[in-house]
């Protein structure tokens, strides 16, 4: 088959449709060689800014019920959420969230940010998964330039394993792209090209368009891997955008499916949408709670589809900035700031919110508006890359995080 | 190889800035813009084919006023079958649910789907209805699935099922699809495409999306047809403001219902500002991001146009449907926006906004900048994009002027074309290289689904991405790869490939192609190559 040729590490990450996507790449060998655990990380972008006060809401402080609204959960009643602690309680969308939290395997960060404070979605996104500390850094993202900072490949068995990875759908997320080579799959909307058609093109563009046969050689080596996975025919069919339910388990289960092989990727990005919820947010129950039931369905695949790999790893899921802290005029809330950001997985060493709470007053607000971030988020992606693949800090204050030595590792996320 | 210029430069008028060259009724087109490629767009842009005014489709008031009236007829009918059967549960549960166009549903196919359309917005997208059936031969069988949806099942329904056959399109089913053909029928009929280009753009810029809900599926061609096309060529500020005042817009950025707090409704129910739309004004539709505005000025902006809204069902004095000033809504009081202060309380404050927003520097230099990044290169030559940008200052956003300004650039023309055309360029192109008349829209919507640029239809109000990487991916060459695999067996009559080549790249068409095309092992096959060939592919 002539594109099944190895990959080399100068091939770009790819998008998927649907905007959500995951790739990832060599075996980080090396990684945790002294206690044999070979560590697998997920990284699950919200886009559209999710409401952390939603999605785990102070309870606790007396200010909340009143700026959260109708909107507001509480510790009992008929807006009552899951209790984490006596102080915060969870979305009663996310059950498998709640289970994992008592075994102690998923975690909350709140009152986090990035160093991004202006309330642009998409500004915030690129900072967010660029890992640089303002916007306009586009060409790169942070968890591919992790990959890169990873020694290369190892043996696996007798075979080498090259490069690993694919994206579901039609484009990748920024914090995937760069240098590092990755992979893409897609569910199938129709039948595939025959062998003998692609080759020939590939071949035309070798001679003429070495980029688009670079593109296409890799859309179709990630195909062959994923029917080799199982992946191919009915599992294949797409269920859902990556703002549904359905479109979110789907991703997550099929993202798992290709990181549970012993050659599979070990890092992988997704990214899901439709959390900008400007009206009719609801809280117990309606908009959000969809959303996050979705993400808690994929949080289910993820550790349902892992096996014997969910022990050793970390999903980590992030969002550009928070919402306001008082509703807005449509039972919404607009652009904000400070937010949560979930850890979940058997790496993780959890049952805690992790939080220096800042208080809902007026004046302990950012801008009078906003949830204050208290913990810069870069500090929870330092410490998971840190503790779960041995990355060094000098490496994650220099090459993936830039400019961010005063930003020190969180200490202790990940199970010694 | 024997390139020449004018062969060179008619490619470049066709790819670069049209949507490729027709055969059967266009033939000669690629011959005559090889004579004079510039004087070739400038007399499309004379030609004043911008307006599409065919008699089936209807303007955005008669489309909401059809569907309040068929809100109203699923509230009635759920509220006659809750008195009349009390039960729950079933297909009949399914049925009842506001919103349901579907006229006649009993199947679980039919209930499925109604059950996604009274789906809050975010159930929307859809990325697809599910089946790996051959979309390209099954006009319906994708995307949206609430609009394609029917009558994909009416293509394979069981058709001894008793109401299989009475089974009909839901009213926004109807619309959309009207809209789409229009708009792909004028697409082929354009003997360059750079309107129809320019249309797409704005359409992008300003764009709204059919997953948030019905009100989007039934007004978002109208956004395009009302608020876009009479002023492509026409002046920016005029455009931005049908734009903000078009409901389609109002609606999908939550307007319609922010209520300026210290109004009268603020003061009576308990409402206030939703501040989306006044932000996007700045970020995405005039400034840009870096344009120097403020959150403050957001909020200003915000409270300026409170009360603009859509009137509703039982609107006084007023028609249905249409945009609307609601004093009762709107935030009294004098508010600054980029420091100057904005007096008065009725809409002029806020058509004073938009008028300003409309010539700032800023605009000027983001307009300029997206359009020199869509039709010229991702990162355009800074002269390019300073010389647009003058142009659209001294001209007051003249955007005819902007375009020709575009087409006498020598960059223009100059830069290699290491864009790559986007879905729907390539699917239209297509279209025009087999010199097809269209008279279903399906298949392109299904083939625009299936490379992730389903129409009117982007993740959010920054519309689809514009860059190389946007679309030359590895999953995305691989689709088209399909795409064009499966489209080249169903064109019916086909000649000689090479035929075609010459139809739509002339002498620029490399040896390479032309080798790899006549020694392909079918037509189809070698149809399929010329598709997905740099010449076709790259612009």
């Amino acid at each position: 088959m002539t594109y099944c040729e190895p990959l080399t590490p100068s091939r770009r990450a790819l998008l998927m449709s649907g905007g959500a996507l995951f790739a990832s790449a060599y075996l980080p060998k090396f990684a945790r060689a002294a206690d044999g655990r070979d560590p697998r990380l997920i990284v699950i972008i919200l886009r559209g800014a999710m409401d952390g006060l939603s999605a785990v809401a102070p309870v606790g402080d007396p200010d909340y019920a009143d700026l959260h609204g109708d909107l507001a959960l509480a510790a009992s009643g008929t807006n009552a959420g899951l209790a984490l602690d006596n102080f915060f309680v969870l979305n009663p969308a996310m059950t498998t969230f709640a289970r994992l939290y008592k075994s102690g395997q998923a975690a909350v960060i709140h009152a986090s940010a990035t160093g991004y404070r202006e309330r642009s979605h998409f500004d915030g996104q690129d900072v967010l998964e660029s890992g640089f500390g303002g916007p306009g850094n586009v060409s790169s993202g942070w968890l591919n330039r992790a990959i890169s900072a990873l020694p290369q490949g190892e043996r696996v068995g007798s075979q080498l394993v090259k490069v690993s990875g694919l994206a579901v759908g039609p484009t990748a997320p920024l914090v995937m792209r760069g240098a590092a080579p990755t992979l893409g799959w897609a569910p199938q909307f129709m039948p595939v090209a025959a062998d003998d058609l692609a080759s020939r093109v590939l071949d035309l563009y070798r001679h003429s368009d070495p980029a688009l046969a670079d593109a296409l050689m890799r859309g179709l080596d990630t195909e062959k891997q994923a029917a080799r996975n199982g992946m191919g025919g009915d599992a294949a069919k797409s269920k859902g955008g990556m703002d549904s339910a359905a479109g979110m388990r789907q991703a997550a289960s099929g993202a798992a499916r290709l990181m549970a092989a012993d050659d599979g990727p070990r890092l992988a990005a997704l990214a899901f949408e439709g959390w900008d919820t400007h009206q009719n947010e609801g809280g117990a129950t309606g908009r959000l709670f969809q959303l996050l039931g979705g993400l808690d369905g994929a949080f289910e695949e993820f550790e349902k589809g892992l096996g014997d790999k969910w022990k050793d790893t970390a999903i980590l899921v992030m969002t550009e900035f928070g919402r306001t802290a008082q509703i807005n005029g449509t039972i919404g809330t607009d652009h904000g700031t400070g937010t949560v950001a979930f850890l979940v997985g058997g790496a993780i060493k959890g049952g805690r919110v992790i939080a220096d709470w800042p208080g809902l007053k007026s004046s302990q607000l950012y801008e009078s508006r906003d949830l204050m971030p208290t913990t810069d988020l870069r500090s929870v992606l330092k410490g998971v890359l840190r503790d779960q693949f041995g990355l060094s800090a000098a490496t994650l204050s220099d090459k993936i995080f830039p400019d961010s030595e005063s930003v020190k590792p969180m200490q202790g996320l990940i199970v010694s | 190889m024997a390139l020449t210029p004018d062969a060179k430069n008619a490619l470049i008028a066709f790819s670069r800035f049209g949507l490729g060259a027709r055969s059967g009724s266009g033939a000669g087109d690629f011959s005559k813009a090889a004579l004079d490629p510039r004087g070739f767009l400038k007399a499309e842009l004379d030609s004043g084919k911008a307006l599409i005014t065919n008699p089936e489709l209807m303007d955005t008031r008669t489309n909401l006023v059809a569907l309040y009236a068929d809100q109203e007829e699923t509230k009635r009918r759920r509220e006659a079958n809750l008195t009349a059967a009390p039960k729950s549960g079933g297909p009949a549960a399914a049925n009842m649910a506001p919103a349901l166009g579907v006229a006649a549903a009993s199947s679980a196919a039919v209930a499925m789907n109604s059950a996604s359309m009274n789906a809050p917005s975010m159930n929307a997208p859809a990325m697809n209805s599910g089946g790996n059936d051959m979309m390209m031969s099954k006009p319906d069988s994708a995307l949206p699935p609430r609009l394609d949806a029917p009558k994909m099942e009416m293509g394979k329904v069981d058709m001894t099922k008793p109401d299989a056959a009475k089974r009909k399109l839901s009213m926004e089913q109807e619309i959309f699809r009207t809209e789409a053909l229009a708009r792909f029928q004028h697409a082929l009929s354009c003997e360059a495409g750079l309107i129809d280009r320019l249309v797409w753009f704005w359409s992008n810029h300003f764009c709204v999306s059919v997953a948030k809900s019905q009100f989007s599926r039934v007004t978002a061609g109208n956004l395009e047809r009302e608020a876009i096309r009479p002023h492509v060529l026409g002046h920016f500020g005029e455009m931005l403001k049908a734009v903000e005042q078009h409901p389609a817009m109002l609606h999908y950025l939550d307007n319609q219902q922010s209520v300026g707090p210290n109004s009268k409704a603020g003061q009576n129910r308990k409402k206030g500002l939703n501040e989306n739309l006044a932000r996007e004004i700045m970020e995405l539709h005039s400034l840009g991001v870096d344009g120097g505005y403020s959150q403050a000025d957001v909020t200003s902006l915000a409270r300026i146009i409170t009360g603009w809204s859509v009137h509703g069902r039982e609107a006084k004095n007023a028609a249905p449907g249409t945009f609307a000033f609601n004093a009762n809504a709107h935030e009294p009081g004098d508010h600054t926006v980029l420091g100057k202060v904005y007096a008065g309380k009725g809409i002029d404050q806020g058509e004073s906004v938009l008028s300003d927003l409309a010539r700032h520097r800023a605009t000027a230099k983001h307009i300029a900048f997206k359009l020199a990044r869509h039709f010229v290169a991702d990162m355009p030559p800074a002269s390019l994009v300073e010389r647009l940008t003058q142009v659209f200052l001294q001209s007051d956003g003249d955007l005819r002027a902007v375009t020709t300004a575009l087409i006498d650039a020598d960059e223009a023309w100059s830069a290699p074309l290491t864009k790559l055309r986007s879905p729907q360029e390539f699917l239209v192109a297509v279209a025009r290289a087999t010199g097809r008349n269209l008279d279903d829209p399906g298949q392109l919507l299904n083939g625009l689904n299936a490379l992730g640029q389903p129409l009117w239809q982007p993740s959010g109000p920054n519309g689809f991405g514009d860059t190389v990487d946007t679309w030359a991916s590895a999953e995305g060459m691989k689709l088209r790869l399909d795409v064009a695999s499966n489209l080249a067996r169903q064109v019916k009559d086909l000649g000689n490939p090479l035929d075609v080549l010459d139809a739509v790249a002339g002498a620029a068409a490399s040896n390479l192609t032309k080798e790899a095309i006549a020694r392909a092992e079918s037509k189809q096959q070698g149809f399929a190559i010329l598709l997905m060939s740099p010449e076709f592919q790259r612009r």
